[in-house]
């Protein structure tokens, strides 16, 4: 074998009570390579990591690190042994600075018990200036962007001496722009000689930056192949096992009356800044809208408005000819309104209830559930089981807490609870944010088929491409105004201008 | 008793996968937490008193001595008498222990589900003694002046008085935290002070509830015989087992059909699981917030009632030997053991009613152990239970481990290579 394989894992299993999360699993990493690791949400990438990185006992199987034999019991062995990990939350203190979350734990000491600030400020500044990292040591945490708080976390596995560093996910919390940026930084570890695993599901990319791929499906590895001659295609075959429709198929759309109209919108966020500023705009019934923008351009407080979560400063929003006048969700979810919400752990779905429990959460005191204010839980359980069937919601039934289901069919849930509401408006913020190839289809083609069945939707999403595929008419908001409208074609170069405040530069 | 509360129970018997895939972490811990809802509970009450015991060992210097002085706590609950229900002398004493400690588990039932009501909701009421004060008093005053009623009514407007005042009560700390964002701990608590001096006033010497008799004794008023909770079991001139008992069972029942067969059960649940998501799904959050505080307060009033219209004494506060005047925080502890749930309530109310008025009686009146003891170490075993109870995830854990000690050498290691 080659002997510049930094790590190999052999035969991997592990086994939870009723389920196999890695059943024979192989996998190995060359040194300077990146390496992804491709799967849907469940495939048991993330498990597969946990037993590299110390945290959990694999129940059979062999990893070798440089050659040796090895058996981490906590994450402090792996650290030690030179292994990194980037975790989809990160782990950093926000009060502290950077420099400060850098070291903590192998702090630089002078006098025996006093922080060296000096020279670990300039250990850090060293790494930073080596790397090109872009980081000021002495910003607070709480005061960086989120791309550069993963730098921080990078930086920390590096100073910790890392030769192999793991990413959970890495670009998930990233705008386009950040995605970019960390891929630059990665190719400049790789050519230190680091070697990186990649975890994700976003085909393009793993396409764009690793040099191997390794797809996992249901505990199992299907295949690894080099990125050359790799497709979207073929890489989406693997994870799901079947065809995958990538482009979103839809007919011409034949929009009708105007279901949702906006007219001057102003809406503070919780602490009294004018979020939204005097936005207007329409939706009409069989048409998808997309709002295109940054993250905290006034997407979140322009929804909340329209749901009743927010309160209305001036300005008016109408459904389907009723006025949404107080801020009361009530009110907009009678009115017709259904909402896909952006988080839907936090938001959408209450975790500790079960599926029947969740369904209900806008009608449990209407029939047939509720009825003089007493609860029928039998035909909770029977309704349930049908939109259950209807949506293809997996991982359990009725009585399963909805904590328990994967991200996907979490939003499944939450999809089939707004849309057999029969919504005459439909916002759908984010609604694939985090979920994988499969369930990111289901929606995308549930979607196109509400919009056919007559609803005015209105799609909010950070992801351009997700905008760009399904909206018939698309509009850019950048800091609280629109500040653009198109139907038709229109270049991905061209919105993304926009969201970054630029047009007047392009009109001229 | 596996948290009957937390789903609704299914018409038919759901298939095991329905109980939720055990592929992910969030299931897996849900399956562990529905089976900790009775593992916990009972390592919790095992370990507080194994460690209790110790403690009395240590200060006793006497392993036999400690186990005495358990074996005299049991006695003292006259649990006995249901093996041996004769008449002669020593069962008859056991037979009224047991009434006296049905007496104490009623009310503690009923403080109980005060506190685990409002946790439903998603917040801590501290004030289930105030709220049992304000019971106490207004009970009082409608057992006292409304004398020459005919039996019937006059307890219903007795009960129904009392238990709306300190439903009204609490509702205030609702309120606040609905309308000013005060934190229900603080409020709650600081009500509990204002009931405990209205209550001073009140009873004590010169005060509109005095017992006019007794002058210069700080006691209350006998309520009117009309207005008197009838017994069913026991000594008629002591203190018989009267039927506050069967109200507080059926509080249980209410509690259950509340939190689970009815809409505003539905929301309060929601609201305390993650009141982001009750908001958004159309849920009044304030309002619930007010209304769990008030049904809150109405289960502790109905404790301090029953105390008041079944008792044969005068009432008097700040009497701190007697364990009624710490009943609304000993709730605390009856709710947390209980999980929250209406059954878990009843029982674990049993428990500290027994250990209450077994220790209280049976140490009490004994010799054992040191007296200076005798009268903490229910306070002991309450403290270990309640950190016990905060360290769930601790003892899950240790259970867990436990068993896959016992079950790995059978397992086989794997795939091999």
């Amino acid at each position: 074998m080659a002997d510049d394989l930094v790590l190999e894992m052999r035969d991997i299993r592990k086994e939870f009570p009723g389920v196999v999360a890695n059943d024979g699993v192989s996998f190995d990493v060359r040194r300077g390579e990146v390496h992804a690791l491709l799967g849907e949400n469940g495939a048991g990438k993330s498990t597969l990591m946990n037993i590299l990185y110390g945290l959990y006992r694999p129940d059979g199987g062999e990893i070798r690190l440089k050659g040796k034999p090895v058996s981490f019991s906590s994450a402090r062995e792996a650290i030690e042994a030179g292994i990194g990990m980037v975790h989809q939350h990160f782990m950093l203190i926000p009060v502290m600075t950077v420099a400060e979350n850098i070291v903590l734990g192998t702090e630089p000491v002078k006098g025996g018990v006093f922080l060296d600030e000096r020279a670990a400020d300039q250990r850090v500044t060293e790494m930073a200036k080596t790397f090109r990292f872009a980081v000021d040591p002495d910003a607070l945490v709480e005061d960086i962007s989120v791309g550069q708080q993963q730098r921080v976390e990078i930086m920390k596995a590096l100073y910790r001496n890392a030769d192999l560093l793991i990413l959970d996910e890495p670009t998930a919390v990233l705008t386009p722009q950040e995605a970019s940026d960390l891929f630059e930084i990665l190719r400049r570890l790789q050519g230190e000689g680091l070697s990186i695993i990649f975890i994700s599901h976003k085909l393009n990319e793993v396409l764009e930056i690793a040099d191997r791929i390794t797809v996992l499906r249901r505990g199992r590895t299907i295949e690894t192949v080099p990125r050359e001659g790799a497709t979207e295609e073929s890489l989406a075959r693997a994870m799901v096992g079947r065809d995958v429709l990538l482009r979103v198929e839809k007919a011409e759309g034949h929009p009708g009356d105007v279901l949702l109209e906006v007219r001057d919108l102003h809406v503070h966020d919780d602490r009294g800044i004018e979020k939204v500023r005097g936005v207007s705009f329409d939706v009409r019934a069989g048409e998808i809208v997309g709002i295109a923008g940054v993250d905290g351009n006034g997407q979140t407080e322009l929804i909340d408005a329209l749901t009743g979560l927010q309160k209305i400063e001036s300005g008016n929003a109408t459904i389907a000819g009723r006025e949404l006048a107080h801020s009361n969700a009530r009110h907009a979810l009678d009115a017709g309104m259904g909402h896909i919400p952006e988080d839907r752990q936090r938001r959408g779905l209450v975790l500790e209830f079960s599926i029947a429990e969740n369904i209900e959460l806008h009608d449990y005191a209407k029939p047939p559930v509720g009825k003089f204010g007493w609860l029928f839980p039998s035909r909770m359980i029977q309704r349930a089981r049908t939109l259950i069937r209807e949506f293809d919601v997996r991982g359990g039934g009725p009585y399963t807490p909805a904590g328990g289901l994967s991200g996907g069919n979490q939003q499944k849930l939450v999809a089939a609870r707004e849309i057999s509401r029969d919504p005459k408006v439909l916002i759908a913020a984010q609604p694939t944010r985090g979920l994988d190839v499969g369930a990111i289809e289901y929606l995308h083609r549930r979607l196109v088929t509400e919009r056919d069945e007559g609803r005015a939707i209105l799609l909010v999403s950070l992801e351009l491409d997700e905008i760009l595929s399904l909206s018939d008419r698309i509009l850019v908001i950048y800091e609280g105004e629109i500040v653009g409208e198109h139907s038709g074609e229109v270049s991905e170069q061209q919105i993304g201008l926009e969201m970054l405040g630029g047009r007047e530069k392009t009109a001229a | 008793m596996t948290a009957p509360g937390r789903s609704p129970s299914p018409p038919t018997p759901p298939t095991p996968e329905e109980f939720g895939d055990p592929g992910t972490l969030a299931a897996r811990l849900a399956i562990k937490q529905r089976a900790g809802g009775i593992i916990v509970p009972i390592v919790t009450v095992v370990l507080a008193i194994v460690i209790s015991i110790a403690v009395v060992a240590a200060t006793e210097h006497s392993l036999h001595t400690s186990l005495l002085a358990f074996k005299e706590i049991f006695d003292g609950t006259g649990l006995g008498w249901i093996a041996h229900p004769t008449t002669n002398l020593q069962t008859s004493i056991a037979a009224y222990n047991l009434s006296q400690t049905l007496l104490q588990t009623s009310t503690l039932i009923l403080t109980g589900l005060a506190v685990a009501f409002a946790f439903r909701c998603g917040m801590f009421n501290i004030g289930g003694q105030g709220q049992y004060f304000v019971g106490l008093i207004v009970a009082n005053w409608l057992g006292v002046s409304l004398a020459g009623l005919s039996p019937v009514p006059h307890i219903l407007i007795a009960m129904v008085g009392g238990t709306l005042a300190a439903a009204a009560y609490a509702g205030i700390a609702g309120v606040l935290k609905a309308t000013v964002g005060a934190h229900e701990v603080i409020s709650t608590i600081m009500l509990n002070w204002i009931a405990y001096w209205v209550g001073s006033w009140a009873f004590g010497v010169g005060g509109p509830l005095q017992d006019t008799s007794n002058p210069t004794s700080p006691v209350s008023k006998q309520v009117a015989p009309s207005a008197r909770l009838p017994d069913f079991w026991g000594n008629q001139g002591f203190q018989g087992v009267h039927i506050g008992f069967f109200i507080a069972l059926a509080c249980v029942v209410v509690f259950w059909i509340l939190i689970n067969r009815t809409t505003l059960g539905y929301e309060v649940r929601a609201v305390g699981f993650n009141p982001d998501a009750a908001a958004y799904g159309g849920i009044n959050v304030k309002k619930n917030f007010i209304r769990a505080m008030a049904i809150s307060g109405a289960f502790a009033g109905l404790a301090g009632v029953i105390d008041m219209l079944g008792g044969t004494t005068n009432y008097q506060f700040g009497q701190l030997d007697i364990p009624f005047s710490q009943v609304g925080f000993i709730g605390i502890a009856v709710a947390l053991l209980g999980r929250n749930t209406a059954v878990g309530t009843l029982l674990s109310a049993f428990l500290f009613g027994a250990l209450l008025y077994g220790s209280f009686h049976g140490l009490g009146s004994s010799s054992v152990i040191d007296p200076q003891l005798a009268s903490n170490l229910t306070y002991i075993i309450q403290g270990l239970i309640v950190l016990f109870i905060g360290a769930d995830v601790l003892i899950l854990y240790a259970w867990n481990s436990r068993k896959k000690l016992r079950w790995r050498p059978g397992k086989p290691a794997g795939a091999t290579t």
